[in-house]
């Protein structure tokens, strides 16, 4: 797998002493979806626009397909595509007239970027409302916009900054959706933040914990689901015997804990296959199973994990703080 | 790696209209916007054109003259032996009336003040056109629109020549209004003045407005609250109003006035455009007052530019 972007050390600090993003080095690989978690004030934004040469870093930095963020930043626009957390088209405009607005500051021949402008509504499903001003269009409508918007040069790498915020379950699914059908359409690697926990388990192939400006746990959904231990079996049976080393015994079983009454709760890999297994072991020796229970960690654990439990003040920027409570209430239109 | 997406190059000249149609958009397709454009000229010439009557301070109706006025017969040379002589009301008032015009050329150049103030009300448009290209740029930081144009690769420049740009198109579009508006309620043209004129006019809203917008877009490129750049306009627009020879001629102005209007931009657009218009054409008058209008745009623009390479990104 080929190394589109790579970090190093990348950093940004604010008014010489706040820190956003503090020294974080990480790689994106070619076709992955690689997404950013963490909680508001994190510094998932920060990073992003560093990545996509709107902030200067303040020290270190990224390339992108090879391009250095700093250096040659004119390249790295040319091959990247940008959704932004807000909602950037305008509203004097209409759809279509967005989109042409987007090739022509990419510079896109115009007999071409009309054809891929009517290709981009198609396939976002916004071909019927091509020539009606965005002010009237919903939340979803202004998002699936923007990413058509974010596809008009062809982008091999394509960022999207929280592209659900404030959307409801419906439209976020089918946003969701769209994001997958058109990284499959053009084939392209896809960098996201989000702090929906289900939107970065549902999307990304692999996911970086953000927190404080520094990565805390980077892996694959299931990587890091499994880092905490793997799956919970809690089983309780009738008869009034420990069991803990029948139970050991099992191949793959990690560890076992006996609780109060006759409940243990055992720590395996792979629940779904050891399960079977521990019924018709328990069963053969004689034992009735009255109680069972199968959990799996979910990454709200893992996040909770690393990010810790406690509420947080984050202080964020004015600016910032504005320019997401417009995106919040734009998305309920 | 396949990088067919770099064979498009974005230029200057596109990304620059691009933008500037986008400005232009919002309120040529806003039919209540561009009537506040055209009605914000109508009402001031109707009220400030017309109230501030000044020649009619010197017409004869202005004054109590008498039926009559005797001078005895000494004072005067002509003809001899006639004891007094009697001026009636008739030729008093002609001669009033004569003085006032005298005063009026004089001091305007023109006799009728209505001609004089509506080019002065000319370049008062220009000045409120441009004013808001500042406030537009921390619109477009607020909602996200100026991040997304800098993650494209467009020239950095073309962001603030598009607001800079549309200053000038809405500042001439409005003049213009101005300009017929007058020419109906009575403007007195000169004989100099010929249709090829009005390109010299526009050429000169042109360049103040260039000027002009790139002061109000440099003080509020970093801005990201609206307070910014309002408060800079209301310290800057009254006194570059009154600080120039809009309503009245430098040449009355206090001594200490005189140098601060010689070098205010707006002295020079409106009389590039008294020349143009009302005023018998001077020609060497003329090209002075283009040569500052270029120069201030020149090099308020260089400052625009660099700014933006400066500090459009943080």
């Amino acid at each position: 797998m080929e190394e589109v972007i790579r970090a190093e050390n990348l950093t940004k600090v604010f008014n010489k002493n706040i820190v956003a993003v503090d020294h974080i080095n990480f790689s994106v690989y070619e076709g992955e979806i690689f997404g950013f978690l963490g909680p508001n004030g994190a510094g998932k934004t920060t990073t992003i626009n560093m990545l996509t040469t709107v902030l200067k870093p303040t020290e270190g930095t990224a390339s992108i397909l090879g391009f250095d963020i700093v250096k040659q930043a004119n390249e790295v626009r040319k091959v990247i595509g940008v959704v932004h957390q807000e909602y950037t088209a305008d509203e004097d405009l209409t759809g279509y007239e967005n989109i042409m607005l987007c090739a022509d500051l990419y510079g896109i021949p115009r007999d071409i970027a009309k054809k891929r402008a009517l290709e981009l509504l198609e396939l976002v499903n916004l071909i019927e409302f091509k020539d009606k001003h965005v002010e009237t269009y919903s939340g979803g409508m202004r998002r699936r916009l923007e990413l058509a918007c974010g596809l008009i040069n062809r982008p091999k790498i394509l960022f999207l900054d929280e592209p659900t915020l404030g959307l409801d379950v419906q439209t976020r699914a089918a946003i969701w959706e769209y994001i997958r059908r058109l990284k499959e359409e053009y084939n392209m690697t896809i960098f996201m933040t989000t702090h929906y926990l289900e939107e970065a388990d549902a999307l990304c192939d692999r996911i970086a914990i953000i927190d404080h400006g520094k990565i805390v746990a980077i892996g694959s959904p299931n990587e890091l689901k499994n880092s905490l231990g793997g799956d919970i079996i809690t089983i309780t049976i009738k008869e009034n015997v420990d069991v803990t080393n029948i139970i050991y015994g099992i191949e793959k079983v990690k560890d076992v804990k006996k609780e109060n009454g006759n409940t243990y709760k055992i720590r395996v890999e792979f629940g779904e296959t050891i399960t079977p297994i521990i019924i018709d072991t328990l069963r053969q020796k004689g034992y009735t199973i009255v109680r069972l229970l199968l959990s799996k960690p979910t990454l709200n654990e893992v996040y909770l994990e690393y990010t810790g439990k406690a509420f947080r003040d984050v202080e964020e920027s004015r600016e910032s703080i504005i320019k997401q409570r417009i995106t919040l209430r734009r998305a309920r239109k | 790696m396949n990088l067919k997406t770099n064979e498009y190059h974005p230029s200057l000249i596109r990304g620059l209209w691009a933008l500037t149609y986008r400005e232009l958009k919002k309120w040529l397709n806003d039919p209540i916007m561009l009537i506040m454009f055209i009605l914000q000229p109508l009402i001031w010439m109707g009220l400030l054109g017309k109230s501030l009557n000044i020649q009619g301070l010197f017409s004869s109706s202005n004054v109590n003259l008498p039926p009559e006025i005797k001078i005895p017969g000494y004072a005067i040379i002509y003809p001899p032996g006639i004891t007094q002589v009697v001026l009636n009301g008739t030729w008093l008032s002609q001669i009033f009336t004569n003085i006032g015009m005298n005063i009026m050329q004089k001091t305007f150049g023109v006799t009728d003040y209505f001609s004089y103030m509506a080019i002065g009300m000319v370049s008062m448009i220009v000045v409120t056109a441009t004013m808001f290209s500042g406030m537009s740029i921390v619109w477009d930081r607020r909602l996200g629109f100026l991040d997304k144009v800098l993650s494209t690769p467009v020239p950095r420049a073309t962001i603030i020549f598009s607001k800079i740009l549309n200053s000038a198109f809405r500042a001439i579009f409005q003049a213009s209004v101005i300009l017929a508006l007058a020419y109906i309620l009575g403007l007195q043209l000169s004989s100099t003045f010929t249709i090829i004129n009005i390109i010299g006019i526009y050429a000169a809203i042109f360049l103040l407005s260039i000027g002009l917008s790139s002061i109000f877009l440099a003080v509020s490129i970093r801005a990201t609250r609206m307070e910014r750049p309002m408060q800079i306009v209301n310290l800057i627009v009254m006194p570059l109003m009154f600080s120039s020879n809009i309503f009245f001629p430098i040449s009355m102005m206090p001594e200490w006035l005189q140098p601060i209007a010689s070098a205010n931009p707006l002295t020079y657009l409106t009389d590039a455009i008294r020349q143009l218009t009302i005023l018998p054409l001077d020609i060497s008058a003329l090209i002075i007052d283009f040569i500052y209008l270029s120069v201030f745009a020149i090099v308020l623009s260089i400052i625009g530019i660099v700014l933006s390479w400066k500090y459009l990104v943080k």
